[in-house]
């Protein structure tokens, strides 16, 4: 007699020992090193790090390793260990507009006071294969050097503001909350919102902003600025009692100007849809910037239309984390609930053909509910 | 259980605390389970923490079987009944790793049993506790998407959308069409989701002695059932609620009482059906295999 398939321990070792394996890959050729990852695969560490919601380059650099190069293995390792660490607070606000800069450009202005900064972008390059990196052992030339390190500069939408074009955003000191601490709720605070989208998925984030941009909430925007570089990072112990620098971190901010036709109380202006995210992320910046901007529609007095304008829709859905491993569910066994249906079946067919029904008949109709709740 | 503050348990993974979580979430975890227990079938959210394991493969369930669980514990993992399958099988392996507690196969032996779509056949006790992995701890999330609304509708007791759904089922269909995560009413207030639990398995939560402890942590909620609580499955008094099992007895031990998994045999039709609660099909076997020999 058949009996089910037993020994899944050791199933589970070998699979493990496989992957290990092809982890590895030829073992006639040299092995990655973490940190030849961490310099060479800069951009992997940075949305590693920030959909981990951890930043340190070694460890994500670390589980882009472990994770085969999967960025979202990765980030998922990255999480997991960072809720592990203990939290022992929070640091000041950063202050992008002393941040040291590597790129800043506006798209609103030519030119403005600290000018535009290209930095190290794939923006203009020709996207053709360059064999030459096939080559290892190249020597590469260094790039040309500025004279002067850019100083700090204003940011546009300050500029804007000070001339009243631009919507103030009201000085709030209160606690933000922490999605890594408490359960989103509903209506959900601004802070709030920006926590969930910085650490989204970077693809969730950038479809949403196209959709905006293709007129699923659309609201005109342009980038007002985006800026990457180091900031420096403050933390108040409170045994001092006063701000300690505990050093930098990589991030990017972009701050994008959408139209506001006014309403009764307020003016014709601008206003501000924001991102922020660790390390060097402008897509991902961007997208997040549109995203919160769509999702400020109930406060600006928006009809509310489109997905991304739908907070629970984009809030609950963003976390690629909970969706991999939800989507990736399907996979442990559902005997059990399968099994409760197909005798659901078997019985709705029994009834229809004693009521004297043809088979097929009422089963359709069952068969949608069976497939309909099929996914748990 | 035993205390859950006691010392770590020395042998496992370093580097962690015991049974993987900080003492301060898991703190936060047991005051959410307090609420829970003090108003049973509602479903208090709870900062719900990344684990190890992926989203949607029992991080609500791990993280109340962690808060819980002491060294002395003895703990029991069940997926879809069974404690060999991989899902069950891992995350007991996870909690040998990272609090060296002691694990059973043993309905009656465990202190702790954490489950996946089933309650074991055998009678659970006042010293235990089931814990389940909830994926969609909202009853009402097929019927009303938004959460905000849910709430209201929790805080109306309006279940109306609910009586509706399982009322088109009968008039489509003769009668009601949800075989699992078959929606109960606990203590006569809170419309409440067993978890997908065939309807068959429903019964079981009724007055029963054991605490039932549900996590989601995805959805970032947990929900309990004190024990010798009313639990009662939603139905119509012309279309009483039917737990449905294959009718056949088991292939491996004869019972006609248990819960069937369907096992093909071969490709040409042939099928057997099994008890999916493999350690009461085992114990079956053992009773009768002791009785032939006497």
């Amino acid at each position: 007699m058949y009996v089910a398939v037993k020994g899944g321990g050791r199933a589970i070792s070998a699979a493990h020992a496989w992957l290990d394996e092809t982890r590895r890959g030829d073992p006639s050729l040299p092995e990655l090193t973490v940190a030849q990852i961490e310099q060479q695969m800069g951009l992997a560490v940075d949305r590693v790090m920030a959909e981990g919601s951890c930043h340190d380059r070694f460890l994500a650099a670390l589980a882009i390793k472990q994770a085969k190069g999967d960025l979202i293995e990765a980030a998922f390792l990255l999480r997991a260990y960072r809720t592990t660490l203990v939290r022992f607070g929070a640091s000041e606000p950063v202050e992008t507009s002393a941040m040291r800069l590597r790129r800043r450009i506006s798209a609103t202005y030519k030119d403005l006071p600290g000018g535009q900064v290209l930095g190290p972008t794939f923006d203009y390059t020709h996207r053709l294969l360059d064999f030459a990196l096939a080559a290892e052992g190249v020597e590469r030339d260094a790039a040309p050097q500025a004279g002067t390190p850019v100083a700090a500069v204003p940011r546009v939408t300050e500029m804007l503001a000070r001339e009243g074009l631009m919507q103030r955003e009201p000085l709030d000191d209160t606690e933000p909350g922490d999605l890594t601490r408490q359960p989103l709720a509903f209506p959900a605070a601004r802070p709030v919102r920006l926590q969930n989208l910085a650490r989204g998925d970077e693809g969730f984030l950038l479809a949403l902003g196209y959709s905006t941009q293709r007129g699923y909430g659309s609201n005109h925007p342009f980038v007002g600025e985006i800026r990457v570089g180091h900031v420096g990072v403050e933390f108040t112990p409170p045994e001092l009692g006063f701000a300690i620098d505990i050093g930098e971190v990589a991030i990017t901010e972009c701050q994008m100007v959408n139209q506001f036709k006014g309403s009764r109380t307020e003016p014709a202006q601008f206003t501000r849809g924001y991102g922020l995210v660790f390390g060097h992320g402008e897509r991902r910046a961007m997208g997040m910037a549109l995203v919160d901007r769509a999702l400020r529609a109930q406060e600006l007095g928006e009809d509310i239309t489109a997905p991304a304008q739908d907070a629970e829709f984009v809030l609950y859905h963003s976390d690629n984390i909970e969706a991999t491993g939800f989507v990736e569910h399907l996979k442990l066994p559902h005997y059990v609930d399968f099994q409760s249906e197909l005798e659901n079946l078997r019985t709705i067919r029994r009834s229809a053909v004693a009521a004297g029904a043809a088979p097929g008949a009422v089963t359709e109709g069952a068969a949608q509910t069976a497939s309909a709740e099929a996914a748990e | 259980m035993t205390p859950p503050d006691a010392p770590r348990a020395t042998g496992v993974t370093d580097g962690y605390n015991f049974a993987y979580l900080d003492e301060a979430t898991k703190r936060m975890i047991r005051r959410a389970i307090l609420k829970a227990v003090a108003i049973p079938g509602h479903q208090i959210p709870f900062g719900a923490r990344e684990m190890p394991l992926p989203y949607g493969w029992g991080t609500g369930g791990i993280q109340v079987t962690a808060s819980i669980l002491g060294p002395d514990d003895v703990l029991k993992v069940i997926d879809q009944g069974a404690d060999d399958t991989t899902n069950a099988i891992s995350i007991r392996r996870f909690f040998t790793r990272v609090a060296g507690v002691a694990t059973t196969e043993s309905t009656a032996e465990a202190t702790i049993v954490q489950t996946r779509h089933r309650i074991p056949e055998r009678a659970l006790r006042e010293d235990q506790v089931i814990v389940y992995q909830v994926p969609q701890p909202e009853p009402l999330s097929r019927l009303e998407p938004r959460r905000a609304e849910t709430e209201r509708l929790h805080a109306l007791a309006d279940y109306g959308l609910m009586h509706v759904r399982l009322y088109e089922d009968i008039a489509r269909l003769g009668h009601i069409a949800k075989a699992y995560d078959y929606p109960v009413m606990v203590n006569g207030r809170y419309l409440m989701s067993p978890s997908p639990i065939p309807a068959f398995d429903n019964p079981k939560m009724h007055r029963m002695p054991a605490l039932q402890l549900f996590g989601a942590g995805r959805e970032k909620r947990i929900y309990a059932i004190p024990p010798y609580t009313e639990v009662r499955s939603l139905d119509f008094e012309d279309h009483p609620f039917r737990p449905i099992r294959a009718p056949h007895a088991c292939a491996l031990c004869g019972s006609t009482e248990s819960y069937l998994d369907e096992v093909l045999t071969d490709d040409a039709g042939g099928r057997i059906f099994v008890c999916s609660d493999t350690d009461y099909c085992g114990e079956r076997q053992a009773a009768a295999a002791k009785a032939a020999a006497e």
